[in-house]
């Protein structure tokens, strides 16, 4: 399993043709306590980049983008219920969505974790 | 202790620093007032009513059947009640409010004399037409002097706020779009452009219509760069939406050629006029090439403004967007003045209204007052008003510049002066606790995390109202704040506010866990 991260703070973890996507703990931290979750359809198709989720803190509400092409196979009922959970566990239990890939060269463009590591320290 | 002949004590005694509560829950001469339902009871009534005569229903067993459960107040009763409130709350009339992009300006007395005048505050707005041609001529010359103050051939009156004059705007648009399909064909557009430093208002505007919104980054320096929307640009983008001046308080150097780019693309230009008090008198949107603005009267031209008071928001549109301004607009005929509100009995002049948005004509008492700022400032009371709200914050920026840090390097701004946080840095204290501590000193704080753009965004716009005194006051307040923060005095924010009615309130929770109904604690 390969994770990819994007320059929007979401990471994409790959198996089988299928991207589970969440947003990082950067992003979580910058955002706060996220009060508000809102999750894609199951069976929507979406393209590379476009906004599919919400995530909304006592700061700020952000659109998550799909990092990449493909169809909505998946969603994660648990953060909507529960937002604090993004909090807790960005990178591993509150995934977002898990699509199905229609493209796997859309994730040429992301970044590896030393590379997103090196991009937050250059732009904090 | 000294005292006087009637045993009077006529010095303080020992000073204690007790800081114990009251025994009544009162903090001095200001109350902590409760609920008008928990003051007044259902039980009984300020107000000697007579009994309801004998009479028929009609209501087809729609009438009530149990008490409402109104509480009844005595009218002393009610009076404290909602003059404590209002000595709770903040406002222009009572100290400086420097939120940016929100130009909070003294409302004249003068306005207020206006507007209570009967033959304005007391219309009602199905009287017969012949019987208010004062109000009419009064739209009239309020129209005429936006038209001229902005150099656009026509203006919609009757939006009543900032948004819902966007809505205005947009719809135009979109009824010129839509006219071009059914007159030439072709495929309708779908998109609309807004920079990233916009108000929120705008791309939720653009969505509530339907439009699909595409994000224009903002360049190192703040500003839109022409070169940016030439590649957001295509056949699908029916307008751009941009803030000018803009919301980091910068006046968009590329303005016309955008414009340019914009119409030669077959799209129109939605100028958000929110910040229109920086460059009254100076520049004239038309001339930028801008195809509808919205005015906010309770911004640029002195309405009352927060609070909930009523707002007003005329769209300005250009000769392009003029024939499908919304109903109703008032004509002069022989006759005299007269409000159209049905184009289907007009003959001629093409015009196509894309509907109406109100049920009336409008905010009637804010054209009054609106239209006495401007009488009584006179052209060169106007551009004098706009150079002074440009200078009072040039004045805060240079007063602040060494403490603060500003994201776009130090040049002069217009209206409103952008902060960022990175001055905080390593301090443990936010913007938001910065901005709690401004209430303990007696300011309302600034926009805070507005624009988006710049990180832990402070916001500030003095506006022309506030003196050199005031703002000396104010710059050594916010100063001394600083240089507080910096030397690691972290409590002094982190706790504040420590002196308002309430303390911070939990935004987490309030959030996650709303409670929308009221519960008496009384009740079982």
């Amino acid at each position: 399993m390969t994770t990819h991260y994007s320059k929007d703070h979401e990471w994409i973890s790959i198996e089988n043709g299928i991207g589970t996507v969440g947003i990082t703990e950067h992003a979580q931290q910058a955002l706060g306590d996220v009060v508000f979750v809102e999750v894609p359809d199951i069976g929507r198709v979406v393209v590379a980049k476009e906004a599919v989720a919400v995530v909304e803190s006592v700061k700020a509400a952000s659109d998550i983008f799909s990092p990449a092409a493909g169809e909505i196979v998946a969603v994660n009922n648990a953060i909507v219920k529960n937002s604090a959970l993004v909090n807790e566990g960005a990178e591993t239990t509150a995934w977002f969505f898990k699509i199905k890939l229609a493209n796997p060269s859309d994730l040429d463009g992301l970044m590896d974790k030393a590379g997103y590591d090196r991009y937050c320290a250059e732009n904090a | 202790m000294p005292m006087n002949t009637q045993g009077r004590p006529t010095q303080p005694g020992e000073a204690t620093q007790s800081n114990a509560a009251t025994f009544s829950g009162n903090s001095g001469l200001d109350h902590e007032e409760a609920l008008i339902f928990e003051i007044g009871s259902a039980n009984k009534s300020g107000v000697d009513l007579p009994e309801i005569p004998a009479h028929t229903q009609r209501l087809g067993g729609l009438e009530r059947r149990a008490p409402i459960g109104l509480p009844g107040l005595s009218e002393p009763e009610t009076m404290r009640h909602y003059v404590r409130l209002s000595r709770q709350n903040y406002a222009i009339d009572s100290g400086l409010y420097p939120l940016g992009s929100c130009t909070m300006k003294h409302n004249a007395r003068l306005n207020e004399k206006m507007a209570r005048l009967p033959g304005f505050g007391d219309l009602h707005p199905l009287q017969p037409q012949k019987t208010v041609q004062g109000a009419l001529i009064l739209m009239e010359m309020l129209a005429g002097y936006l038209m001229e103050l902005t150099g656009m051939p026509a203006v919609a009156l009757s939006p009543k706020a900032g948004a819902h004059g966007e809505l205005c705007g947009m719809l135009a648009i979109k009824a010129a779009h839509d006219a071009r399909v059914a007159r030439e064909g072709g495929a309708k557009r779908s998109v609309v452009l807004v920079p990233e430093s916009a108000h929120g208002t705008n791309p939720a505007t653009a969505a509530f219509m339907g439009y699909s919104v595409r994000s224009i980054p903002a360049r190192d320096d703040g500003t839109v760069a022409v070169d940016a929307v030439q590649a957001a640009l295509s056949p699908d983008v029916a307008a751009i939406m941009l803030t000018n001046p803009n919301t980091c308080g910068l006046f968009e150097p590329e303005v016309v050629a955008i414009a340019q780019a914009v119409h030669d693309a077959g799209a129109y230009f939605y100028c958000d006029g929110a910040n229109f008090n920086a460059i009254v008198g100076k520049v004239r949107p038309g001339d930028l090439g801008i195809d509808a603005m919205h005015i906010n009267l309770h911004k640029t031209f002195s309405t009352p403004h927060g609070g909930g008071g009523p707002g007003s928001g005329p769209v300005v549109l250009s000769a392009a967007l003029a024939p499908y301004a919304p109903l109703p607009f008032v004509i002069k005929e022989a006759a005299g003045y007269r409000l159209v509100e049905d184009i289907t009995r007009e003959s001629g002049e093409g015009r196509q209204p894309f509907g109406r948005l109100t049920a009336f004509h409008g905010q009637m008492g804010m054209f009054v007052r609106a239209l006495t700022y401007m009488l009584s400032h006179g052209a060169d009371g106007m551009r004098a008003a706009s150079e002074d709200a440009v200078l009072n914050a040039n004045y805060i920026r240079v007063g602040l510049r060494d403490l603060f840090s500003q994201p776009f390097g130090d040049r002069p701004c217009m209206h409103e002066v952008l902060f960022d946080d990175s001055w905080l840095k390593g301090t443990g204290i936010t913007t938001l606790d910065f901005a709690k501590a401004m209430i303990d000193e007696g300011y309302h704080p600034m926009t805070m995390y507005f624009p988006l753009v710049v990180h832990g965004a402070m916001l500030i716009e003095p506006t022309e109202s506030e003196s050199k005194a005031s703002l000396d006051q104010f710059i050594g307040t916010l100063g001394a704040l600083a240089s507080a923060a910096k030397s690691g005095d972290a409590q002094r924010f982190t706790e504040a506010p420590r002196f308002a009615p309430r303390r911070r309130l939990d935004e987490t929770k309030a959030a996650r866990e709303p409670r929308l109904v009221y519960t008496s604690p009384t009740s079982p």
